[in-house]
């Protein structure tokens, strides 16, 4: 829900059809998601039907305040604004903040992480690399 | 089949993507280096996820018990209707990038086009392919300006390449049965439409790369009726090795 995958989840004759949406095409996670969210709803007593869509494209908008704080937790940073996102993926700028020390002197190694959906940094304070989840709109 | 010409449609366009992520997928693990290996298989990863929407399309339009799974895998060499220039090899890098930047710049055109198909699924693929397709441009993009303004040998290098695969750029353009039946119902993107400013577009690029734009008017095509290059049985046969040796594998 909180990585706005989840789009809507509604009873039909007592069973819950889930929609859900990859956050890049070829996001292979997707399977993985569609499969705990069935497991958790049988735990919980459900019968449930999970459907992938496409339309609307999913966003990084989507993902909620409490979303963006899970993946700084894990050690991912969240996505800047389009504009700043530009400037740190494709003009060099330091924007992004290390999830380890807070600090903003960071540097992108990669335009390409370790998944599609992300972009990968080093800080040049603490020297930690981690992930950056890239803008979409 | 009742809807053979979409049916056919879906996969010219879907052949593109596959035939495309395999070669990148070929540089796994044998990329020039570590950021160009990862940026190279994660744009095959996005084309691979746009194949899966399309084929999962195509399947359904057949209407009979074919998977696309069976579409990905289990067509012959003369039944894929991908362009010539995705299935030429990956040579050196230059290659991969010119290859990729000659694609990427077609492949953006050809979805913003896409988008205002009157198939509702076709511009859901297209609306989200596009983001990811933008992401790839600019990679193989930048790439293209620094080899061809970089060292006397990354530009000699990426001269031949552009020299080499320029010759099955037309082919971009060229329009099937199946193409033409589709755009006089709205639903195809006439791609002649966008034939001029894919040209500006690469030619400029290319310019500012400080390489030279090729003048041979000798273009190469077949592809999108089946006849291809001799590169592209080999590439099935890797492609296709594990589901003709274990027919229905799954992992």
């Amino acid at each position: 829900m909180d990585m706005g995958v989840v789009r809507t989840a509604i009873f039909v004759k007592e069973v819950v059809h889930v929609q859900i949406t990859p956050t890049y095409s070829g996001c292979p996670a997707m399977d993985v998601i569609g499969d705990d969210i069935k497991m958790a709803l049988k735990n919980a007593g459900y019968h449930s039907k999970i459907e992938l869509i496409l339309a609307p494209a999913w966003t990084t908008d989507w993902i909620t305040p409490k979303g963006r704080k899970a993946l700084e937790n894990y050690g991912i940073a969240a996505p800047l604004n389009a504009e700043a996102d530009k400037d740190v993926l494709l003009n060099g700028k330091r924007l992004v903040t290390c999830t380890n020390c807070k600090s903003q002197n960071t540097r992108l190694v990669s335009q390409f992480g370790s998944t599609a959906c992300k972009a990968q940094f080093q800080c040049d304070d603490c020297q930690e690399p981690f992930d950056y989840f890239k803008c979409l709109k | 089949m009742k809807n053979k010409n979409l049916y056919n449609y879906i996969l010219g366009i879907a052949d593109n993507s596959l035939i495309l992520g395999q070669r990148l997928g070929e540089l796994t693990g044998h990329g020039p280096s570590l950021e160009t290996d990862i940026a190279c298989t994660n744009i095959s990863l996005d084309l691979f996820g746009q194949v899966r929407s399309y084929y999962q399309y195509a399947a359904k339009i057949a209407g009979d018990d074919r998977t696309e799974d069976d579409i990905a895998m289990l067509r012959k060499e003369r039944e894929y209707f991908n362009v010539l220039l995705v299935e030429q090899p990956n040579t050196n890098f230059a290659y991969t990038i010119v290859r990729q930047f000659l694609f990427d710049v077609y492949h953006y055109l050809f979805l913003t086009e896409l988008q205002k198909s009157h198939d509702v699924t076709l511009v859901a693929i297209a609306k989200k392919s596009i983001k990811e397709v933008s992401y790839h441009k600019r990679f193989s993009t930048d790439w293209l300006k620094r080899l061809g303004d970089g060292t006397t040998e990354s530009k000699q290098k990426t001269q031949q390449a552009v020299n080499d695969l320029w010759t099955y750029t037309e082919e971009l353009f060229y329009t099937t049965q199946a193409d033409n039946a589709m755009i006089s119902e709205g639903i195809a993107v006439d791609v002649t439409k966008f034939k001029a400013n894919y040209y500006q577009n690469v030619n400029a690029v290319l310019t500012e790369a400080t390489l030279d734009i090729p003048e041979s008017k000798f273009f190469q095509k077949g592809g999108k009726q089946g006849i291809h290059t001799e590169h592209l049985g080999y590439l099935l046969s890797d492609l296709q090795y594990m589901q003709r040796t274990y027919p229905n594998m799954e992992w």
